[in-house]
């Protein structure tokens, strides 16, 4: 029996949601290949997050270290390496969050172990993994294998598995040393910084209008405005309108943004890029308006219109001004 | 301030019906437009910020054919002092390993207070070639940094993690840092700005002279097969002359209450 190592991602003593999709992949195929599942836990005064996973996996590894305090992509390389030499395992899983695409890329140089990013699936044929993964913005997936090496590197796309206990499971826990000697850090963490908050709440908003990279030009947001106005919502954005300064941050909705829940989320050119969508799956509704059939965004809204946004909106404002008044 | 930004030519994919190639294992090329990847665009001017404000280079390296050429001619018309392509045939031969060997193979031997690359690459997604080559050229890091201020000897970063929290960080030079979108504002580049850099230096070097070997490439991660997004149910669509899609669309609105 080999084990399939989940790497445990925290951020200011609370597990991220990642750590218990991960576990529940790993569960999944662990009952499938007869493996067991092996989470593997950094950090410092880390008893209460240790206790929160002991139903989750068969063992718990951990290197409770002050000196682990902070998230150190370098740090958890080095020990995380050392693991794998000593345990070999075939599978090795990590977040595709941002600590995670510091952390793999480095690990898999370190170890000679091949590295697939950002996957929403694992199977597994003949003994051998291969993942799922996307391309050209989830407009081409790709099925990934492995070269012929003692074991292999998946990062988990958030969001794509349930957070749900899977199997019965009673974790062995094992307390490690620190085991590195010495260690000259390349790099200091200095704090953490939040987004400046704004005059409005798009968390909070029943109605959202949302404007992505199709409106062309920073005048034209004047239309989305309107529109919203119109029907008494709130402008949110995709994350190129922020990047170009034409609307604030805290009007951004994905995973570097805000997830939102409305009633209605209204999309307007917008493509459907996972990072922006997966702050709108608390949406009750969603309509999307975009030139491009194939576009992605298609495949997770209820409502969707191809047009030019610059002819249909106009249309849409005055039919909601027209019905307000009757 | 020596800074060496690595760049990609990338297809845009808006608005086209993307053709799986015979073998299955990529999309078809031939009819694309092609760009610098959006995330370079702001690697590089993040660069040639820095040189404006403390002087020293700007090189730009991509591993591509000659058309890959246009994206580095691009970056020496924003302000990069000098390019290099490296010739490696058909680069769908690689994995990140196999770039990553290579774009390191020239790197080390060029001066190099920083080494930007873009998070991501718009058509491939892998967003592993920048730590990927911190770590194989033993350089320290950060990654997806939204803001760098210079210090002595070392840099602040500033990088993105989920929900619109920073992480401020001190990193000692010299480091490579994966630049997120967002970071700057990309200058605007003219066609007669491109003409003018055509007299920049732009060198092309292959791999013999970088004493790479074919093997040292061997793809570690390999595609199987790329596909078609299965088919979903997908969103019901509003149909008919605008009038007709207003009307649906109002009463989809009124439906779910939010009419008031
Ligand atoms: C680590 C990381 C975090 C990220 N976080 C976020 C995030 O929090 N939020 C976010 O949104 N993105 C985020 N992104 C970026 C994300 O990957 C996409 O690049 C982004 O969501 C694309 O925004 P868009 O849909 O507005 O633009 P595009 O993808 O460029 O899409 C524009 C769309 O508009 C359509 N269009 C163009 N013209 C018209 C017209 N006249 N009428 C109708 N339609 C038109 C096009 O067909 C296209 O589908 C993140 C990326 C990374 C790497
Ligand atoms: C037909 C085809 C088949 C392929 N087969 C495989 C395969 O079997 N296995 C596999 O793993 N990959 C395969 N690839 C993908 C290819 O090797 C990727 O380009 C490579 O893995 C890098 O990933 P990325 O482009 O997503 O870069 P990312 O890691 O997303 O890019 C991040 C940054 O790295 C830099 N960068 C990336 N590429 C370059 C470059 N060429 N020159 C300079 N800088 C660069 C840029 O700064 C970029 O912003 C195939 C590609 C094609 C077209």
């Amino acid at each position: 029996m080999s084990d399939i190592f989940v790497i445990v991602e925290h951020r200011l003593g609370e597990i991220r949601d990642i750590t218990f999709e991960m576990l529940w992949k790993a569960g999944e195929l662990a009952e499938n290949l007869s493996h067991s599942v092996t989470a593997v836990l950094l950090g410092h005064e880390v008893s209460s997050i240790a206790e929160d996973l002991s139903d989750r996996a068969d063992q718990l590894i951990i290197y409770d270290d002050e000196r682990l305090k902070n998230f150190d992509a370098d740090l958890y390389k080095e020990i995380i390496a050392g693991l794998i030499e000593e345990t070999k395992p075939p599978l090795i899983l990590i977040g595709s969050t941002s600590w995670g695409m510091e952390l793999a890329p480095c690990l898999s140089i370190k170890t000679g172990l091949p590295l697939a990013t950002d996957c929403i699936d694992i199977m597994s044929e003949h003994g051998r993994f291969m993942a799922q993964r996307q391309m050209y913005n989830g407009k081409i997936f790709a099925n990934v294998s492995f070269a012929e090496t003692p074991g292999c590197l998946i990062t988990i796309r958030s969001g794509v598995f349930p957070k749900d206990k899977i199997g019965d499971r009673q974790a062995q826990k094992v307390q490690k040393d620190f085991p590195l000697a010495d260690i000259k850090p390349g790099k200091a963490f200095v704090e953490f910084v939040e987004t400046a908050a704004g005059d409005v709440d798009i968390t909070q908003a029943d109605l959202l209008v949302s404007v992505g990279r199709g409106i062309g030009e920073e005048e034209n947001i004047a239309l989305i405005k309107e529109l919203a106005e119109a029907l008494n919502g709130v402008v949110s954005c995709s994350r190129p309108i922020v990047d170009k300064n034409w609307l604030p941050k805290y009007l951004q909705v994905g995973t570097s943004g805000k997830s939102v829940s409305p009633k209605v989320y209204i999309a307007i050119g917008i493509s459907g890029a996972f990072q922006h969508l997966a702050g709108t799956s608390g949406a009750g509704t969603i309509i999307a308006v975009n030139k491009d059939p194939k576009a992605p965004i298609f495949r997770t809204a209820h409502y969707g219109i191809v047009d030019d946004l610059f002819k249909i909106v106009p249309v849409l404002k005055d039919k909601i001004l027209e019905a307000k008044k009757g | 301030m020596d800074i060496v930004v690595c760049v990609k030519r990338v297809p845009l994919t808006e608005e086209v019906d993307l053709v799986i190639d015979a073998q299955k294992k990529g999309v078809k090329k031939d009819q694309l437009a092609f760009v610098l990847n959006d995330w370079d665009n702001y690697a590089i001017e993040e660069a040639i910020l820095l040189k404006e404000k403390h002087d020293g280079t700007v090189t730009a390296i991509t591993v591509g054919n000659e058309d890959d050429e246009e994206v580095l001619r691009r970056c020496l018309a924003m302000g990069a002092d000098r390019a290099i392509r490296v010739e490696a045939g058909d680069i769908s031969k690689f994995d990140s390993f196999g770039i990553v060997k290579i774009l390191s193979g020239v790197v080390k031997d060029l001066p190099r207070d920083l080494v930007f690359t873009g998070v991501l690459a718009d058509d491939d997604s892998y967003g592993m070639i920048g730590m990927m080559m911190a770590e194989e050229l033993n350089l320290n890091h950060s990654c997806m940094v939204t803001a760098i201020e210079l210090e002595d000897g070392k840099v602040r970063t500033t990088s993105e993690l989920e929900g619109g929290l920073g992480e401020v960080s001190i990193v000692y030079l010299p480091a490579l840092i994966t630049i997120q979108t967002g970071i700057n504002e990309p200058r605007y580049v003219s066609i007669l700005g491109i003409r003018k850099a055509a007299k920049k230096e732009l060198k092309v070097m292959d791999l013999a002279e970088l004493g790479i070997s074919d093997e040292e490439l061997a793809p570690r991660a390999i595609i199987e097969e790329v596909y078609l997004p299965p088919e979903t149910e997908g969103a019901q669509m509003l149909t008919g002359d605008p009038d007709k899609i207003a009307g649906d669309f109002v009463e989809i609105l009124t439906k779910k209450g939010v009419m008031e």
